[in-house]
């Protein structure tokens, strides 16, 4: 504290870096009011004379910023609307924020001393840009948010929205996804096979799993490239394989088995899907298997347990989280899916991507959004429950859960 | 057992040093024969009595049957249901046995014709390709010859369809003359009689299984099951062509058609059939059924030139006239062709070898150059994004660090297609990113930004999608650079850029070259968000591959195109396998 007091900058320092942001909101204000220029040159004076006021007559600073809050939210009311007041609101935070963390020295408290101004100015323009590309990482899928709310069949935020005013935002394209068939038999669609093939993959996977990680596996580098190829093998190109096998198969089980049409396409889609999740099932499992103590199963033996029963009652428990997290991954890659189930399902099996895709192609209705939103709120559940396995695994294998 | 299992010869791997202990244990135990009673020089033996070396064998040998016993499943589940559709695929990217199955008989008289003097081929390739050309169209397979003959050259697809419908004229202009010398040549009962023979006459089984095999091929179908007919053998050596063609006609009207033969006229080609053969057939020593039908007809048989095969083409269509169909029948005649892969490089099989294609239907090599360039892009973007955010990420302290993770995870785990979606709303003409522009006053409204359905929003889209598979990699290799090297570089004197750029950058390489690995693998494969975001300009080559499966039906095209791409990635995996390991791929 002290050290960072002691390096409380000037005021000029202050005033400057304080008029150079406010140049640049003067410059998008004054792009959106018709002159860039003068917006510059406004609010460099304003926000220069702003810090330099506070800094020189060392006004109480809570009272400050709230003056400031208040006095900057109003003048954007004034000029956009209720959107302009959140615009508003925001720069007069920041900025009151702004002028005391230089102004004070604040900027320089949780750095090293002996940074030279430079690598601080890197040090906070690095941070910038971090922010900038985590911005972009996730704006897009903030977006999607608000505009399913959207009144309007429009993929854009509409006037109304941009009020605040109740009247544009509305539930009707959750209604629509809930209530219009093809969507509601795409999700059912969705919901049989994503089960099915998980369970295929999980149980399969971790019996494989079990197997790979004994000590003396003859061929194991061949057998383990054969198990993971699924996830190696770009997807369209496993859709085209697969196009033309399931055809063929397809056409067996009908013509030869004489089974039910729409049973079969299931079957194929689900056997496809299955062998898609497995690769993520055998390496979150081996990689579970890994940290396991075999000791526990010779004890296990060593007390009378036969194999089954070490298995269900020694192994299973202690690599559940790991089987648990494959399945999750299993289960999002089926649910996830489009290509596969495009070649080669037929439209009895169409799944939720599949109408989301065509709906897509076609841009038909916003519900994709809302769509959209239930599905991040799904995936949003699903990296929670991961997250928390895999934590437990940790702590259960003594390590840190960081 | 689990103590001796790890002790055998060839089993130095003891995973663990718990293993090792029992193993010198077990050792200690077993391999000092003076304290436990074997003879010294004998073999050392187990508890049980066996040899050690025995026993040990067969411990491991049930070890090893037990992982691959857990294994089984699994592995044939995969074998069956992925590497087979696999293998098919690349079969069916070189296979071309349509031409040789739909056209049995032309492709052997083809094969004998010297296409270099420019000249048609000769009167039995016509003859050949007549009969064949019938059977085809009878069972609605000739269009399918016709358009993958059309890949090859424009225009053969709809000569085959026009032909199929015109065949019959041939027999049709000699039916007439027939009819007047006897009515009984138009009706069916008499055609059944003359071919059956009398009854218990000797049949030609031997004939009617060779056309029963040949239709199998065309037809695709088993044709299985009798048929309540079979050619006299006096009449298949009397009259051996037309025999052929109307056994040909009782196997399909019977099993495809479900008719009565002795009441269904025969087709069209048994009488061009009946006019060549009778041009030399003998039959004054005939004495089976219809035997005065036939004699009358040799009586008159000055009245009936043989066919000109040539000449009913010919009428059929100019095109038949030319060589150049013949020829490009006779390139693509082999069962297993180089010719979609040609295709697929922008070069086309003729005549005279491999040549370019035409200069506009040149567009794979360009796709395939376009798909590379972009995945480069993009993982070079990758790498310009991802690096900072994992850099962040390592030297931040740990539970802040987890908590930006969530940033880069959420978006890992969000659907594809919501994330494709999201960048269509926001990059659309009336998308968010102009419409915020717009209100900025940065772009005027008339003037809003093209940045979807070209090559930017392709790139931006899968920037953002491809973005954690960069970074998580990045992440895991930079976790494990030790921070005191970065110390003692800079308290040796060295600036800031020379700390990263000599001591921290070197270090990160692998975990760019890791996430650059995956990234672009997983870039040039993509399909779903350039199809919806890429428009025309920003496609890859996968979107042709699904254009050709689902649009063209050309399918051999689409497997060689598969094939190329799954090289280049398998190719690009053996790199990925000997920089991080495959057994180090990460999830989350």
């Amino acid at each position: 504290m002290s050290i960072a007091l002691a390096h409380k900058p000037g005021t000029q320092f202050t005033t400057a870096v304080t008029a150079a942001f406010g140049a640049f909101a003067g410059l998008l204000v004054g792009t959106s009011q018709g002159s860039a220029l003068i917006g510059i040159v406004l609010g460099a004076v304003a926000l220069g004379a702003l810090a330099w006021a506070l800094m020189t007559f060392d006004l109480p600073e809570r009272m400050a910023r709230w003056a400031i809050l208040a006095v900057v939210a109003a003048l954007g009311l004034l000029i956009g609307g209720i959107a302009g007041l959140f615009v508003g609101l925001i720069f007069g935070w920041f900025f009151g924020w702004l002028i005391y963390w230089i102004g004070s020295g604040r900027y320089r408290m949780k750095l090293a001393p002996y940074l030279t101004p430079g690598q601080v100015l890197w040090h906070y323009t690095f941070r910038v840009i971090c922010g900038a590309i985590f911005v972009f990482l996730i704006t897009p899928i903030l977006v999607v948010m608000p505009l399913s709310f959207n009144a309007e069949d429009f993929f854009t935020f509409t006037p109304e929205m941009l009020r605040f005013d109740p009247e544009g935002y509305s539930l009707k394209h959750y209604r629509d996804f809930f209530t219009n068939n093809e969507w509601q038999r795409s999700f059912k669609n969705s919901l049989i096979i994503a089960p099915i093939a998980t369970v295929i993959s999980v149980s399969l996977g971790t019996l494989a799993a079990i197997g790979l990680s004994q000590s003396h596996v003859p061929f194991r580098r061949a057998i383990m490239a054969i198990l993971i190829s699924p996830m190696i093998v770009p997807l369209i190109i496993s859709a085209t394989g697969m196009f033309f096998f399931y055809s063929q198969i397809g056409n067996w089980m009908e013509g030869t088995l004489g089974l039910n049409k729409t049973f079969v396409g299931y079957v194929k889609v689900v056997l496809a899907h299955a062998v898609l999740g497995i690769p993520f099932v055998i390496i979150t499992v081996t990689a579970t298997l890994v940290g396991f103590d075999r000791s526990l199963t010779r004890a296990a033996a060593n007390m009378g347990a036969d194999p089954v029963r070490t298995f269900f009652k020694v192994q299973m428990p202690l690599i559940l989280p790991g089987v648990i997290s494959g399945g999750l991954f299993a289960f999002i890659t089926s649910f996830d899916e489009v290509v596969v189930v495009l070649f080669v399902g037929s439209a009895s099996q169409k799944t939720l991507p599949w109408q989301m895709f065509t709906g897509l192609r076609e841009q038909i209705s916003p519900t994709i959004l809302a769509v959209a939103t239930i599905l991040v709120a799904i995936s949003i559940a699903l990296l929670t429950t991961v997250e928390l396995l895999r934590r437990r695994s940790e702590r259960l294998r003594g390590m840190s859960p960081g | 057992m689990s103590t001796v299992s790890g002790t055998g010869p060839g089993t130095a791997d003891a995973p663990s040093p718990d293993d090792a202990l029992h193993e010198a244990a077990a050792l200690a135990d077993r391999d000092t024969p003076p304290r436990h009673g074997a003879a010294p020089d004998g073999p050392v033996l187990a508890a049980d009595g066996t040899p050690l070396k025995r026993s040990l064998a067969r411990a491991l040998r049930l070890q090893k049957t037990r992982a691959l016993m857990l294994i089984a499943p699994l592995l044939i589940f995969v074998l069956i249901s992925f590497i087979v559709p696999i293998a098919q695929m690349l079969w069916r990217s070189v296979e071309n046995d349509i031409v040789s199955n739909t056209l049995p008989m032309t492709v052997p008289e083809l094969a004998q014709w010297d296409a270099s003097d420019g000249g048609l081929p000769p009167e039995p390739v016509f003859r050949a390709m007549y009969y064949d050309m019938f059977l085809a169209a009878e069972a609605k397979k000739h269009t399918r010859l016709g358009t993958r003959l059309n890949y090859e050259q424009t225009g053969i697809s709809s000569l085959f369809r026009q032909s199929g419908r015109k065949l019959d004229d041939l027999g049709k202009d000699i039916l007439k003359p027939l009819r007047a010398l006897d009515g009984d040549w138009a009706q069916a009962a008499p055609w059944f009689e003359l071919m059956s023979g009398a009854d218990g006459a000797a049949k030609d089984t031997a004939a009617l299984e060779a056309q029963r095999d040949r239709l199998r091929r065309v037809t695709e179908s088993p044709l299985a099951g009798e048929i309540g007919f079979a050619p006299s053998s006096e009449i298949s050596a009397l009259l051996p062509l037309t025999a052929q063609a109307y056994t040909d006609f009782a196997i399909f009207t019977v099993l495809e058609d479900g008719k009565d033969l002795a009441k269904t006229k025969p087709w069209e080609t048994v009488y061009p059939a009946l006019i060549e053969d009778m041009q030399t057939a003998d039959v004054a020593g005939y004495g089976g059924p219809r035997a005065g039908m036939l004699q009358a007809l040799r009586a008159g048989i000055a009245e009936f030139p043989p066919p000109s095969y040539s000449a009913a083409f010919a009428d059929i269509d100019a095109d038949w006239a030319a060589p150049q169909v013949w020829q490009t029948i006779q390139t693509h005649a082999r069962t297993v062709t180089p010719g979609y892969f040609l295709n697929a490089v922008d070069m086309q099989l003729t005549p005279d070898g491999a040549a370019a294609q035409p200069e506009s239907k040149q567009i794979l090599v360009k796709l395939f150059g376009r798909t590379l360039v972009m995945s480069l892009i993009i993982m070079g973007s990758c790498i310009l994004l991802g690096y900072p955010i994992a850099y962040l990420l390592a030297n931040l302290p740990m539970r802040t660090a987890n908590v930006l993770l969530i940033l880069v995870l959420l978006p890992f785990w969000t659907s594809l297609l919501v994330r494709t979606s999201a960048w269509k709303v926001m990059l659309q003409q009336q998308g968010v990113i102009n419409d915020t522009l717009v209100w900025l006053g940065l772009v005027a409204d008339e003037s809003r930004l093209v940045m979807i359905n070209n090559q930017f929003g392709t790139i931006v889209a899968m920037t953002h999608i491809l973005l954690p598979f960069m970074i998580l990699p990045m992440y895991s290799v930079m976790q494990t650079i030790p921070p005191s090297y970065v110390r003692a570089a800079k308290s040796l004197g060295a600036t800031n850029w020379t700390t990263f750029w000599r001591v921290y950058f070197p270090q990160s390489v692998p975990g760019i070259g890791a996430g650059s690995i995956l990234v672009f693998i997983l870039a040039i494969g993509y399909y779903i968000t350039p199809e919806i975001v890429g428009g025309t300009k920003g496609v890859f080559i996968s979107n042709r591959i699904a254009y050709h499966i689902s649009s063209s039906l050309n399918w051999g095209l689409a497997a060689a195109l598969g094939t190329i791409l799954l090289a280049v990635v398998l190719l690009l995996y053996w790199c990925y396998d000997k920089i991080v390991g495959i057994d180090n791929v990460k999830l989350g």
